[in-house]
């Protein structure tokens, strides 16, 4: 437009501006971020991995402990049954709402209005926050025949139990509440997934009279595989990760049944002030959930591939 | 299950190629919702259709009807945690009144600054980063995407104990943000998955658009406020949305920010009313609706960009 009426001269001289305008200008708007993600990320996890190997004594003067405070997590046998009960609620988490949310997402797919008026409802837990979230279930669980599920219970015909009480159900209580939570999300991303798929495909199916679970075998699951890699690399980071959901709804307990990685951390961290140690386990954690990402992607790209 | 039972094929079935099937399948078209869905639901009155209408019903109970028991029982006069129902038994405003006189409204104004200042900053500095990663070029451009997408890696929880120490004695300043909401807010500021979600939408961007506003002179910050905001609409509605429900989610951070309780935010002050005697949990249920209730409305407002905001992240990868 305007550039042809430019003298050469003029314009190699306002192209060698921007340029060097360019080259620092993209550095000005990253700079915010850039400061805040160190100072409140990179800072932290550095300072996190610096004081694990310290014994951190408040006033004395931090002392130098080598891998003594790995040692110890590792050997604890808290931290033990909490690695177990971390493991059994993020893989029982994970596959429970991958599945109901496929569940949810074939019965719900759909145009119809009413269709989506029911998707919008049955996705509320995923926006509500997770301690709200911890607080209904805690009623829903009330131990007592009048409470919301043992009511539902007494209707199949079953005695009230204490979900939450009971050492031997709390985990598997604390996991029905992790699925209710997470799998109106995948269903979602299910649905996006199920939206792609060729419905020519369908029709030819029926025209070859595959029944309903080849058809789905076949067709439905390898068209919404790359959405279900992103549920589950979703799912395996946040299972790892579980703190506010078990610190709302039972704090561990009872007799430690409940007890995650994350929330003995934060116990030896805040409540013990064995800062060392908590440092440790939160850099083993990191770590694992770093190596954890990495594998998924690796496969999640290899599968791309075939 | 029951499906609709599939058309009697005559042709065998090595035979039936997609276009030959979308041929012969011609008749079959006067029903074309029966291949919209997977499982092949009928809109007609039938057996698929009152088996869907009852598993429907199933899913409503299970997802959204609990959120009815938390309603009721902040509006029941004997919210004794045990006779909960759907329905109030007589409804009354008292447990609100318990809750406010417990300071739960000085706890849900926390939260609306923590919220509003969060997301705001929150979506500045990603918008600014996302226009440098997207409409520049420079050096390191990979590795800082890859910074950003490290930050979504270094949630809270994992980082809680140093980053409490470092909220008490900030780097090089040494100010001490604990009890401020400033603890809060600025460590919420860089999200990766926002910065990933604008990025990829302002790529998006023709350049055309880009170079022609250059030409009329349009300086950098002139470019991104007037040119490039107005075309993301869609992203920036995703990028708060998300962004909202996700620092009204927060648990750990305001718990580790705090000098003292009256400066919780109202989802950590529900463990407070819970645990305090003389509290019955008709008052936490009302402390509970009165947490629940932004964030609904934000999502019943903004519902539809959070859909597809969603779904094209996970499209997207």
């Amino acid at each position: 437009m305007t550039a042809t009426t430019i003298a050469p001269d003029r314009r190699r001289a306002l192209a060698k501006r921007v340029l060097a305008r360019r080259a620092v200008l993209p550095w000005l708007f990253l700079a915010p971020g850039l400061l805040l993600a160190l100072v409140f990320k990179f800072v932290p996890m550095g300072k996190g991995i610096w004081l694990s190997f310290f014994d951190v004594r408040p006033f004395l003067g931090d002392k130098w402990v080598g891998l003594d405070n790995y040692t110890r997590v590792l050997t604890d046998h808290r931290f033990q049954d909490a690695v177990g009960h971390t493991l059994v609620l993020g893989i029982g988490q994970s596959l429970g709402a991958i599945v109901v949310g496929f569940v949810l997402a074939v019965l719900l797919e759909g145009q119809a209005r009413s269709l989506k008026i029911i998707r919008t409802a049955v996705f509320l837990p995923v926006v509500t926050a997770t301690a709200v979230v911890g607080e209904l279930w805690r009623l829903m669980y009330y131990p007592t025949s009048d409470g919301l599920v043992n009511s539902a219970l007494g209707f199949l015909g079953l005695g009230p139990t204490p979900f939450l009480d009971n050492p031997d159900t709390a985990l598997w209580a604390t996991m029905a509440m992790g699925i209710w939570m997470v799998a109106p999300y995948n269903m979602v991303i299910i649905l996006a997934g199920l939206a792609g798929v060729d419905r020519t495909l369908y029709e030819a199916a029926a025209m070859d009279g595959v029944s309903l679970w080849q058809r789905l075998r076949h067709i439905t699951l390898p068209a919404i595989r790359p959405a279900i890699g992103i549920v589950l690399t979703l799912a395996a980071i946040r299972g790892l990760r579980v703190f506010t959901e078990v610190y709302v709804l039972t704090g561990g307990g009872p007799a430690g049944s409940t007890e995650v990685w994350m929330t003995r951390a934060y116990t030896l961290g805040f409540t013990r002030n064995d800062i060392g140690g908590a440092s440790a386990a939160s850099v083993v954690l990191l770590a694992v959930t770093l190596l954890l990402t990495v594998c998924v992607n690796y496969f999640r790209k290899r599968g791309d591939v075939r | 299950m029951s499906a609709p039972a599939l058309d009697p094929v005559q042709a065998t079935s090595e035979e039936v190629s997609a276009t030959a099937s979308r041929r012969s399948g011609k008749p079959a078209r006067t029903t074309p919702a029966r291949f919209d869905t997977a499982l092949g639901w009928n809109d007609r009155p039938g057996v698929s259709w009152a088996l869907r209408i009852l598993l429907c019903a199933l899913a409503l109970g299970v997802f959204a009807a609990p959120f009815l028991t938390i309603l009721s029982g902040a509006l029941s006069t004997h919210p004794s945690g045990s006779s909960l129902s759907f329905l109030p038994h007589d409804s009354t405003l008292l447990n609100f009144r318990v809750a406010g006189e417990r300071g739960i409204w000085d706890y849900f104004t926390n939260s609306l600054v923590i919220a509003g200042g969060g997301l705001l900053l929150q979506l500045v500095v990603c918008v600014l980063a996302a226009y440098a990663l997207a409409r520049h070029r420079f050096r390191g451009q990979a590795l800082i995407m890859t910074l950003f997408m490290l930050t979504m890696m270094l949630p809270e929880e994992v980082i809680a104990i140093p980053l409490s120490l470092v909220l008490g004695h900030v780097p090089v300043v040494g100010i001490d943000l604990k009890g401020t909401v400033w603890g809060v807010i600025l460590p919420l500021g860089a999200w990766g998955f926002s910065v990933m979600l604008l990025t990829e939408f302002m790529k998006d961007i023709p350049s055309e658009i880009e170079e022609a506003a250059r030409l009329d002179g349009v300086g950098e910050l002139r470019m991104l406020w007037q040119v490039v905001l107005p075309l993301c609409r869609p992203a920036l509605g995703v990028a708060g949305v998300l962004g909202f429900i996700m620092i009204w989610d927060q648990y750990l951070l305001p718990l580790i920010a705090a000098k003292d309780p009256t400066d919780y935010t109202v989802t950590v002050a529900l463990s407070i009313l819970r645990t305090d005697p003389e509290v019955g949990s008709g008052v936490v249920l009302a402390g509970a609706v009165i947490a629940l209730l932004p964030s609904l409305v934000v999502y019943l407002l903004l519902q539809r960009s959070l859909v597809t905001g969603i779904a094209a992240g996970a499209t997207k990868g």
